[in-house]
């Protein structure tokens, strides 16, 4: 049977949309109940991510084979480059809202909380940063911008160099240098995933610097920690294009699929930028 | 699951594609998927109305009535939320599922299955509002602005709301990315931007300005969530953060959001204002343009709903002239509509009826936006029924209005038959009544000092409060003539042409009455 | 007259009857504008506002002059085919000009007051305005009357709320102590909230500012006359939000001075002795007035509170436990719950009043009688 418009390919009717519904509705009653100190949330949660998992890999399954046979024009292509930028500016978004809340804690809360009317409040308190507020009473440390962030830094940048370097293997039409552009890509994304997390149980364990640790531990965690967790899900889709480059996928002149990750990739690396000067060194 | 393709042009006769209910719950198709999303948008608009029946029956008169009043802020709030999120935003991405594709000459949207999925996600997220009601301690009664510290306090209701959001917020993104992508990618050769139907400009305009804020409300959403479970500082003064930071990150999604419910309007209105004056639309690339400055200005006047936050004087006056500025592109727009009946064939079917409607009531709208705009004024008025009258103007008689003008425009198209016109007339004269009786008088309660989200009220206030209540009843009820009037002319009715309208352009009317399944499955040559 | 034309008029037969409406609304008082403004600035925005009604309507009697005048001579029915024109430039630019101009001429007056409304230095008397969960307390810091301090509650009886008594002309915008400043005085308030954002807003002085916790924030006003004026809090702070009236009075300088002397006076003889020992009677008693003017709104008269929401203290584990645990909540609240730290907002004697109270109240029986020493020692 032929595609109803030969132009543009327009999928069959699928159920993946429907279960990818259901898991959010699961993930989020989930959450909700968990952090309502019901015994049934996590247990809904990880039912949540069960199905969303199912989803994924069902829907991506659908969408490789689509792919790999050819269906997808280059029209399709450039809907696919749309897409993925604007997906990327959306996040782009989602990260200015945390640096907006940096930024309005550092520039105007914190002095305006030592102002000379704030006194009456809060009195003997002084505009500082780092700070976690005139109601904090512990101590703790701040977290240097030297040693493991630094560490972190060169890792995501040589991570950019090692996939920019995968890509031009693929477009050579070179497997083996493609292969061990991603492994290599990975591999730097993993030890910046472990790194973080020995930074984050040293600030725990030894500098008392926690999540409620005022404005500070706040935008400090909150800031990396989305970060992370986007090195994270870059990590993983890596994982899965390595998975179709092993099985022989994407050809020189087509393979949008590589070329979106890496668009993921680089934006996540830029957000690190981002945050090694806003939240480390400034 | 997959196997099969439709290739049939016409619904009835392709015996390929799912039927029955499976058909709905995979379709790829934009126009089922549009339907779909009216549908749901009515029914939303139906408990949305409820629910603001619920709070005028409760405001008939002094004293507690009906609600106690918990009870009554949190209807509130889901009225507020499920009537922009719920009504408004999805009947409007309906019209766009329907009529880009057709408008611009592509056989679908660019994704089809994507296209179901943002459907789907509304369902999961409507649930949760609307069961929040029903769980211990109740729904969220903090206002759909959702300002902490209350929304600190609230229950497991305002942790639902939370997470609708998110969801709302994805499904609206991915839905603003297909759009985006098929206006982008998708349009007919020779259909170059500058020829694209109004609709789909300001749809595209609209589409950025969600994917640019959604994210950031999302994001003050999570902030909440962590606020309240995880000790996170971002709005508590003793851990140095600030409630008003959240003020700030909501209205610069919120700001934006309101014209991301009427730019899609303005599209609409611009169409059927040149339809029935057969007269192409005055001014187009000016509209162009002002849709964008708009959009573009939205993004730096969120202040004005903090002018009482106290923030000092210099941030209060630039977001006061910032705001005043976005009556010039306005203005350009009702203008512009003037000028294209202006020496047209008028007639005034029940598209442009309501057209007209909009263009006077929401120049109200505008005009009481106007006063608010101005900081002194506004800190007499902000939190006052003024506001309310403001806001209802803008969206009742603006963006729902628009969507009744489409909704009656489109029709024919959709289901091959007219609808009844008289009836539409009487429809609109009805809802156009009562909408004045409903919320004209908030203006002189807001004026008098009556406060915004209150269950009960000073004796002064009382008879204005039973007039609006009245007519909100009115109103509520007017709209069941709306539902009777969509059903039969789905069921029956005379035969509609391809181009019912003697005055309308654009590809949709290039094809047959009820529009086949699928259309454009090959590309038409603009000129 | 063809249908069309019978049509084209009904926006304006249906405004007209909204009017007429209105007119008979006037009649019976009903004010279709401001308050009656109790200061220059007031009296300033009010004539703001009357001007930029005037002149949005102008606008919008000539755009829609010129519309209606388009709907009825350029109907079809009059027969002519349209016209083709779509773009003219010149109009183009005189309508994003002309509306520019407008908007200055709006403006610059508005800048002007809003200036003026700002500027809160010199001022006679300063005044501390703190929002609770629902009341008002006043603190006066600054000026003559420095050190008086007070709270104010809803005085309405519930049995009016609940339409079991007839409504006094007074309903929601009574409260049992007014704020009382002199008149011809730059009274300057400061905001701040025990809990959530409230708004103090009284329109015939032209004041909303909003109240938020752990910040100040700042507004004044200067009453040009005496007079009584009420407003409500302006920002929804939960379930008491339509409950919490402001009732200023304005005063003259006598009848001020006089005012102070005597809350002076009622101060120095109201000082508690802490050491006192109370008996239980006497506590209860106290207990049941303090219980009803801070703590019914959530906890309610029968103790049972409000499931899920507010707990019930009749059987509760705090109330019927140890002692210790009970001053403690009253004290110090729970964070981040509306449960407010009372160590603020009552004295030692209210506390141990209204904790004996409860323990002694609806099925509780312990029989304890709290000292205000022993809260004493409790709060640091
Ligand atoms: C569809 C939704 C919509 C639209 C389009 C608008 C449009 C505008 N709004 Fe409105 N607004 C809301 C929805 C909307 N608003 C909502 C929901 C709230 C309350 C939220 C909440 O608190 O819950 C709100 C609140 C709100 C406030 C805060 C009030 C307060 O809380 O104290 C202000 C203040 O500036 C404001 C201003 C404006 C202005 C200046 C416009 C302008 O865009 C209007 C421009 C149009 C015109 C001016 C008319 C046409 C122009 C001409 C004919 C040209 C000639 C005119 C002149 C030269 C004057 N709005
Ligand atoms: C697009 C958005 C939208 C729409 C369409 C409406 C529609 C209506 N709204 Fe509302 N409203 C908001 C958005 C909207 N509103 C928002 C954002 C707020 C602020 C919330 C907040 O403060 O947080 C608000 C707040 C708000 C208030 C203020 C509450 C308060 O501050 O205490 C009031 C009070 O009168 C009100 C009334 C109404 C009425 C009478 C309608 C009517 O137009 C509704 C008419 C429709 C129907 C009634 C449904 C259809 C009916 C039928 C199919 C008939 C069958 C049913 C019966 C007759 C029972 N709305
Ligand atoms: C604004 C609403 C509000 C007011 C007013 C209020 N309370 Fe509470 N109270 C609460 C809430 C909510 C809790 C539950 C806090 C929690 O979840 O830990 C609570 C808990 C308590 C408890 C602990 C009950 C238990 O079993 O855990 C006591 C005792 C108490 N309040 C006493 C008082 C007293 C005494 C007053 C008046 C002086 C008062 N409350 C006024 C809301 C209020
Ligand atoms: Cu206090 Cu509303
Ligand atoms: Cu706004």
């Amino acid at each position: 049977m032929t595609q109803p418009a030969s132009y543009y390919y327009v999928p069959s009717p699928s159920y993946w949309p429907l279960v990818g519904a259901l898991a959010l509705l699961l993930l989020a009653a989930g959450a909700v109940l968990w952090v309502n100190g019901y015994s049934s949330g996590p247990l809904t949660v990880s039912a949540g991510f069960a199905v969303l998992i199912f989803m994924m890999a069902g829907w991506f399954r659908t969408v490789i084979r689509e792919s790999e046979g050819g269906l997808y024009n280059k029209r399709v292509d450039t809907s696919f480059r749309w897409a993925m930028s604007w997906f990327i500016f959306s996040e782009v978004m989602f990260f200015a809202a945390f640096f907006g809340a940096l930024f309005y804690a550092r520039v105007l809360s914190i002095p305006d909380l030592a102002s000379v009317d704030s006194q009456l409040l809060w009195p003997n308190f002084s505009a500082v940063w780092p700070n976690a507020g005139p109601g904090y009473k512990g101590t703790f440390s701040v977290m240097e911008a030297m040693g493991i962030p630094a560490i972190n830094t060169l890792l995501l940048l040589s991570s950019g160099a090692t996939l920019t370097w995968a890509h031009w293997g693929l477009m050579k039409g070179n497997r083996t240098h493609l292969a061990l552009g991603l492994v290599l890509t990975i591999a730097l994304g993993v030890i910046f995933i472990s790194l973080q997390a020995s930074e984050y149980s040293h600030a725990y364990s030894e500098m008392n610097l926690k999540l409620t640790t005022g404005i500070y531990g706040t935008t400090f965690f909150m800031l990396t920690g989305f970060h992370g967790l986007h090195v994270t899900i870059g990590v993983t889709m890596l994982t899965v294009m390595l998975f179709r480059v092993l099985a022989g996928h994407f050809k020189p002149d087509h393979h949008f699929a590589f070329e979106a990750v890496a668009w993921y990739w680089h934006f996540v690396d830029v957000v690190w930028l981002m945050l090694y000067v806003v939240v480390y060194w400034l | 699951m997959e196997t099969t393709a439709m290739g049939h042009a016409e619904v009835h006769d392709h015996g390929h594609g799912p039927t029955g209910l499976k058909r709905w719950l995979t379709t790829t198709n934009h126009k089922d998927i549009g339907s779909m999303y009216l549908w749901f948008s009515f029914a939303m608009f139906i408990v949305g109305g409820i629910m603001a029946l619920l709070i005028r029956a409760e405001l008939f008169e002094p004293g507690l009535q009906f609600l106690d009043p918990e009870r009554y802020n949190q209807i509130v709030t889901l009225h507020g939320l499920i009537m922009v999120f719920g009504a408004i935003m999805p009947a409007f991405v309906g019209f766009a599922n329907w009529m880009i594709p057709m408008q611009i000459g592509a056989s679908d949207m660019a994704f089809g299955r994507l296209n179901n999925w943002s459907f789907w996600l509304l369902i999961p997220a409507s649930l949760l509002l609307v069961t929040s009601l029903f769980v211990p301690g109740g729904a969220a009664g903090v206002g759909w602005t959702l300002y902490p510290p209350l929304s600190i306090q609230m229950g497991m209701g305002m942790d639902l709301a939370i997470f609708s959001v998110h969801i709302l917020g994805i499904s609206s993104i991915l839905g603003s990315i297909n759009i985006i992508t098929t206006i982008l990618n998708l349009r007919a050769p020779g259909m170059t931007m500058m020829k694209m139907p109004m609709f789909a400009w300001t749809w595209l305009i609209t589409a950025f300005l969600i994917i640019a804020v959604m994210p950031v409300f999302a994001g003050a959403v999570t902030m909440l969530l962590t606020d309240r479970h995880f000790g996170t500082s971002f709005f508590s003064a003793a851990g140095g953060g600030d409630p008003v930071l959240f003020q700030h990150v909501f209205w610069f999604f919120g700001h934006p959001e309101v014209y991301i419910v009427i730019l899609p309007g303005f599209g609409i209105i611009s169409q059927v204002i040149s339809a029935f004056s057969r007269k192409p639309l005055f001014g187009y690339a000016s509209m162009v343009y002002a849709t964008a400055s708009i959009a573009v200005l939205s993004f730096f006047v969120w202040g004005h709903h903090m002018f009482t936050s106290g923030m000092p004087v210099t941030g209060q006056l630039f977001y006061m002239y910032a705001t005043m500025l976005i009556a010039i592109p306005t203005g350009v727009k009702v203008f512009n509509w003037i000028a294209t009946m202006w020496r047209g064939t008028l007639t005034f079917e029940t598209p442009m009826l309501f057209a007209l409607g909009f263009i006077f009531l929401f120049t109200m709208g505008g005009f009481s936006g106007l006063v608010l705009a101005m900081t002194a004024v506004d800190v007499q008025m902000h939190n006052t029924y003024y506001v309310v009258a403001h806001f209802h103007y803008t969206m009742v008689a603006g963006a729902l209005f628009s969507a009744f003008a489409a909704v009656y425009y489109w029709l024919p198209k959709w289901t091959g038959h007219m609808y009844n016109e008289k009836l539409g007339k009487v429809h609109f004269w009805l809802t156009m009544a009562f909408f004045n009786m409903t919320f004209f008088v908030q203006h002189f309660l807001g004026l008098a000092g009556m406060p915004r989200r209150i269950p009960d009220y000073a004796l002064q206030f009382a008879d204005f409060n039973r007039i609006s209540s009245i007519g909100a009843f009115g109103l509520g009820i007017s709209q069941l003539l709306f539902l009777y009037i969509v059903v039969s002319c789905i069921k029956g009715g005379p035969k509609a042409a391809a181009k019912p309208w003697d005055g309308a352009e654009g590809l949709e009317w290039d094809v047959p009455s009820p529009a086949p399944y699928h259309t454009w499955e090959i590309q038409p040559q603009v000129k | 007259m063809t249908k069309q034309a019978r049509w084209a008029g009904m926006p304006r037969l249906a405004v007209a009857g909204l009017l007429a409406l209105l007119s008979g609304a006037t009649q019976a008082a009903y004010k279709l504008n401001f308050q009656q403004p109790a200061t220059e600035l007031a009296q300033e925005v009010y004539d703001l506002h009357v001007w930029m009604m005037w002149v949005c309507v102008s606008i919008f009697v000539v755009v829609f002059g010129v519309m209606f005048y388009s709907v009825i001579k350029h109907r079809k029915s009059l027969g002519g085919a349209p016209a083709t024109f779509h773009e003219n430039t010149r109009v183009e630019i005189l309508w994003t000009a002309i509306p520019f101009v407008i908007l200055m001429v709006l403006a610059w007056p508005v800048t002007k007051t809003l200036l003026s409304m700002r500027d809160s230095s010199n001022a006679d008397i300063t005044i501390k305005v703190t929002g609770y969960q629902w009341k008002w307390g006043y603190d006066y810091l600054k000026g003559e009357g420095a050190g008086i301090k007070f709270m104010s509650v809803l005085s309405t009886p519930q049995d009016q709320l609940d339409n079991k008594a007839p409504k006094n002309d007074n309903y929601l915008l009574e409260v049992d102590n007014h704020l009382i400043v002199p008149v011809g005085k730059k009274v300057r308030i400061l905001t701040t909230s025990n809990d959530v954002i409230h708004g103090w807003y009284v329109p015939s002085l032209a004041v909303q500012q909003d109240a938020i916790p752990g910040f100040i924030r700042d507004t004044w006003f200067r009453a040009d006359r005496e007079g009584s004026f009420t407003g409500q809090c302006a920002q929804l702070c939960g379930k008491g939000h339509g409950y919490m009236p402001i009732v200023v009075d304005v005063v003259s300088a006598e009848k001020y001075a006089a005012w102070v002397a005597g809350q002076k006076q009622q101060m120095a003889a109201g000082a508690e002795d802490p050491n006192k020992v109370w008996p239980l009677a006497d506590l209860m008693k106290h207990g049941e007035a303090v219980y009803a003017k801070n703590c019914v709104a959530c906890h309610q008269a029968s103790g049972k509170g409000i499931p899920s929401v507010f707990p019930a203290l009749d059987g509760s584990k705090i109330a019927t436990g140890a002692k210790l645990e009970h001053i403690k909540t009253v004290l110090n609240g729970r964070p981040g719950t509306a449960m407010a730290a009372f160590g603020q907002q009552l004295s030692d004697t209210d506390i141990a009043a209204v904790i004996t109270f409860e323990r002694n109240s609806w099925s509780n029986k312990t029989g304890d009688a709290i000292q205000p020493s022993e809260i004493k020692t409790e709060r640091h």
